[in-house]
């Protein structure tokens, strides 16, 4: 390891060097997987070839088991709670989920945007806002006290780039160089050395926030992994396979970091190809239904984490993002209530979804973006803001405001939306509240921050 | 001026080929051997820097998978197949691959038109060489680029901030620090006021046309950007970014990214930044040093974009386009046209167990043109070496080294143990050619360079 940075280098970090490297903490997928489940198939890997077939392990090498299989088998699960992690991607206008509709300001703020006067349904906690239609799949949450809001989480001196302030919210710090992920660092305190799938994300590449230190995580996509060759079959196919994984890891094991990434994934794609072969991708079938059309992927991958779940596979944490861009500064009006109307309807099934399968006490889903946008609309959209607002549910979450709505007489010094929450102290309230362990383990300077009464 | 250090070494073969894949699509058979025969490292380099006459594409013209001529501007994906056909059938692969940097670079997706997804990469081909200011004005008001940052929204009354904050993040700058360097969030503001003023028409069954800057929708009055006063227009706004004192650096970080895995020393960095801002912020003079960089011959492989995969294995077979590429292209992780976002494609992330999948579907197809009919005769006493030989001539003889080449022949030797019936024998060493040629076009060496 004669230079470190060397091996880090690439576009992707460097664009990020100067201030937030997002997602550089991320370990490479590694080669080492387990070999083919023998007989003793059980339901827990059946459900999870099913449903989410291909599958990464990160930080593979530091798995302390000879199989995948036993590790699973062994992991605790079963009754383990759950946090999911949603990312609306882009910066939600929070402004367009819930509206102050009656607010003069607003009105001349959002003179094409503005949600019309008696739309929507007010917000049970302050009925100055009045919820999108859209969005009424979260009223209902809500009003059932399922559904904590933050209607202004952020932090001070917000920055405005898609990238720094997201990667802000991934390692549960304003640390720029910081390579691990909040809930990483949370599964390095609560995991075990045998369990990948305590970190999983569902997105097909690891989550940054889910970049652990010293222990194993996953990631997933699906829906199956087939390989073929074209006049090729019998013996000679079935050792070209081997050869595959042959050739991967010897290039794995060099000592050059281009032929270490080849060949780690020729050897992994190998690994898993074995695996996964004696399996048909067999469909879930969810006990409630999903939205169907734009954006059902989202839906899926849902359902198929709520089977997993049902299945007893030791998940502890769980990152995906939800379909649509959310960086509306343009032609808003044309792509925000769909792309929210999929989330949260999306969103809303999968928690009844986990209800129906009793799980509903073991698991609670925030819900994210990494700002709000800009209160004063330019003309067709809406710029970056800063406070933005975010959700937590759940049928054991309290179901109550956190912090409260800014208003738009007082802005920040950018003209933005102030924070009244802010998001660090919401990370050390699911971790102290829901996990039972000192967020001083996870967040930087958790003492700082406030509490929310979340949990209970 | 100090000067950038120059690579001294051998320059045979395989640091031919290097060139020919990092400064372009991989070589044609025989291609590579043949440059470092014909030059020494210098002409090599200027062979593809400073190539002489209008660029000519060789080879069948390009079909979809059907069989039919593309219809760039109209079909689904053939604004792609458009592309990747240039990519495999050009004389000068550099300008294809510089256009496809800076594709990656002004990150551009889906703006519901291929006509000014298309009118961008001509754009980018024509400017390959910069100069990166006159590059920046171009692609600013760019209609794909107008209307992908919200350039044609952005207005007087309504100022808005898409381009102007990318513009310094991303294309010119880099990220911005607590303090407000490289700049504030009021800069973003006055950037995006300067940039205002730009608009197009929509027109029933056509499409947004006639774009131009109306002064009516232009703020004319002062603003301080970089703490600089003036009535500044979008030109200013290009102007103040490649004048910025943080440019300089990133440009030449940047840059050196797409060529090279490792950063450049801090000598060499300041060297090449020197190179830049003395030649008027011209490309050639600093690609040319960076491909004449020791840290070029003797660093680290880099693995490959996905789309130059794809071309290679085409030009390696002088086969044109003739599949729906969209698709496998998509599945090895890099659509034309469609970059995850605006800070484009991930390259520290091309090969994952999806990615590689997406690869060898893409191989398997090509190496599936010219597949050996498995009920044809076979010659049943080939040895393994033969074989091997055999398939990596397939692929234009790529240099691969003596482990591989030894796992190949030792993958060939257990194929001829296991044919035992008499009718395995050369049906066994058919199967076994075509499943060598995807080894070899798969294997790790071939995925990087």
């Amino acid at each position: 390891m004669g230079c470190n940075h060397c091996e880090e280098f690439s576009r992707s970090h460097l664009m990020r060097r100067a201030v937030a490297e997002a997602g550089s903490g991320l370990p490479s997928i590694e080669p080492g997987m387990p070999p083919p489940a023998g007989t003793g198939l059980n339901r827990r890997s059946f459900m999870l070839r099913s449903s989410a077939a291909i599958l990464s392990v990160y930080g593979a090498s530091k798995l302390s088991f000879a199989g995948f299989e036993e590790g699973i088998a062994q992991a605790a699960g079963g009754n383990d709670r759950v946090l999911v992690s949603i990312f609306l991607d882009g910066g939600v206008d929070s402004l367009s989920v819930l509206s102050p509709t009656a607010d003069p300001i607003y009105r001349s703020m959002r003179p094409t945007l503005a949600l019309a006067e008696g739309a929507g349904t007010p917000f049970a906690e302050d009925p100055s806002l009045r919820w999108n239609p859209a969005a009424a799949s979260f009223d209902a949450l809500h009003r059932a006290g399922k559904m904590s809001v933050l209607p202004g989480v952020g932090y001070d001196s917000p920055d405005q780039s898609h990238f720094t302030s997201r990667h802000y919210w991934e390692v549960g710090a304003l640390r720029p160089n910081e390579v691990t992920g909040w809930m990483g660092r949370l599964i390095d305190t609560i995991g075990t050395q045998d369990n990948p799938l305590q970190g999983l994300s569902l997105d097909g590449s690891l989550s940054p926030a889910l970049a652990t230190g010293s222990l194993p995580v996953a990631a997933i996509s699906g829906p199956s992994y087939d390989l073929w060759a074209k006049n090729v079959w019998g013996q000679p196919e079935e050792l070209m396979y081997g050869a595959v994984g042959e050739l991967g890891r010897a290039a794995a094991r060099t000592k050059d970091a281009g032929m270490k990434t080849a060949g780690g994934a020729a050897a992994q794609a190998m690994a898993l190809k074995a695996q996964l072969q004696p399996f048909s991708g067999e469909e879930i079938v969810p006990p409630v239904p999903y939205p169907e059309g734009e954006g059902e992927w989202f839906g899926e991958s849902l359902s198929a984490l709520a089977a997993m779940l049902h299945a007893g596979l030791p998940i502890r944490c769980a990152a995906l993002s939800a379909p649509g861009g959310f960086d509306t500064h343009d032609n808003q009006a044309e792509s925000f209530d769909t792309d929210i109307r999929v989330a949260t309807e999306s969103i809303a099934a999968f928690q009844a979804d986990l209800e129906a399968r009793g799980l509903g006490d073991r698991v609670i889903t925030l819900v994210w973006s990494e700002f709000g946008r800009r209160p004063e609309e330019n003309d067709s959209g809406t710029d970056h803001g800063a406070g933005g607002s975010a959700f937590v549910l759940g049928t054991q979450v309290r179901g109550q405001m956190i912090g409260e709505f800014p208003g738009l007489a007082q802005l920040d010094a950018d003209d933005n939306l102030r924070a009244t929450s802010d998001f660090r102290g919401l990370y050390c309230s699911i971790i102290e509240q829901w996990f039972g362990v000192d967020a001083a383990a996870v967040i930087p300077d958790a003492g700082a921050f406030g509490r929310a009464a979340l949990i209970g | 001026m100090a000067d950038v250090p120059v690579y001294r070494g051998k320059f045979g073969e395989r640091e031919a080929a290097r060139l020919l894949w990092r400064a372009g699509f991989g070589p044609k058979p025989g291609e590579a051997a043949k440059l470092a025969r014909r030059f020494n490292l210098n002409g090599a380099v200027h062979a593809l820097t400073r190539p002489k006459g209008k660029q000519r594409l060789g080879g069948p013209a390009p079909v979809d998978g059907d069989g039919l001529p593309l219809a760039p501007f109209d079909a689904y994906g053939h604004d792609q197949l458009w592309w990747l056909d240039r990519m495999v059938r050009t004389n000068q692969p550099l300008r294809e691959r510089m256009a496809l940097i800076w594709h990656d670079w002004f990150a551009t997706a889906d703006v519901n038109s291929q006509r000014f997804s298309i009118e961008q990469a001509q754009l980018f081909e024509r400017r390959w060489m910069g100069p990166f200011d006159k590059l920046l004005l171009d692609v600013t008001v760019n209609p794909a680029m107008l209307v992908w940052l919200s350039g044609i929204d952005n207005q007087r009354r309504a100022p808005n901030e898409n381009y102007a904050r990318e513009l310094m993040e991303l294309f010119t700058l880099g990220a911005s620090d607590a303090k407000g360097f490289p700049y504030s969030e009021d800069d973003v503001r006055e950037q995006a006021r300067a940039l205002t003023g730009w608009t197009a028409d929509y027109q029933d069954d056509v499409g947004l046309v006639n774009f131009r800057l109306d002064p009516k929708r232009h703020d004319t009055t002062p603003k301080t950007i970089f703490g600089q006063t003036g009535a500044f227009d979008w030109t200013d706004s290009c102007r103040l970014c490649v004048k910025h004192s943080a440019h300089k650096t990133f440009f030449i970080e940047k840059l050196w990214s797409y060529f090279i895995p490792v950063p450049p020393s801090p000598k060499t960095r300041k060297a090449l930044e020197q190179l830049y801002v003395k030649r008027g912020y011209a490309v050639r003079p600093v690609v040319e040093a960076i491909l004449m960089h020791p840290a070029f011959y003797r660093g680290p492989v880099m693995v490959k974009p996905p789309i130059v995969y794809i071309a290679g294995l085409l030009r390696a077979r002088r086969r044109g386009i003739e599949s729906d590429w969209s698709w496998m292209a998509d599945m090895a992780g890099q659509r034309l046209f469609r970059p995850p976002n605006v800070s484009g494609w991930n390259d520290a992330r091309w090969l994952d167990t999806s990615t590689f999948r997406g690869r060898w579907t893409a191989a398997n197809e090509v190496a599936g043109y010219d597949a050996i009919d498995d009920e044809a005769s076979y010659n049943a006493t080939e040895t393994p070496k033969a074989a091997v030989r055999k398939a990596v001539k397939f692929w234009g003889n790529p240099p691969l080294s003596r482990q591989t080449i030894k796992t190949l022949e030792r993958y060939a030797g257990a194929v001829g143990a296991a044919a035992t019936a008499d009718w395995q024998q050369d049906t066994f060493r058919l199967l076994r050619q075509n499943a060598l040629r995807m080894l070899v076009a798969t294997c790790p060496e071939m995925q990087a360079s």
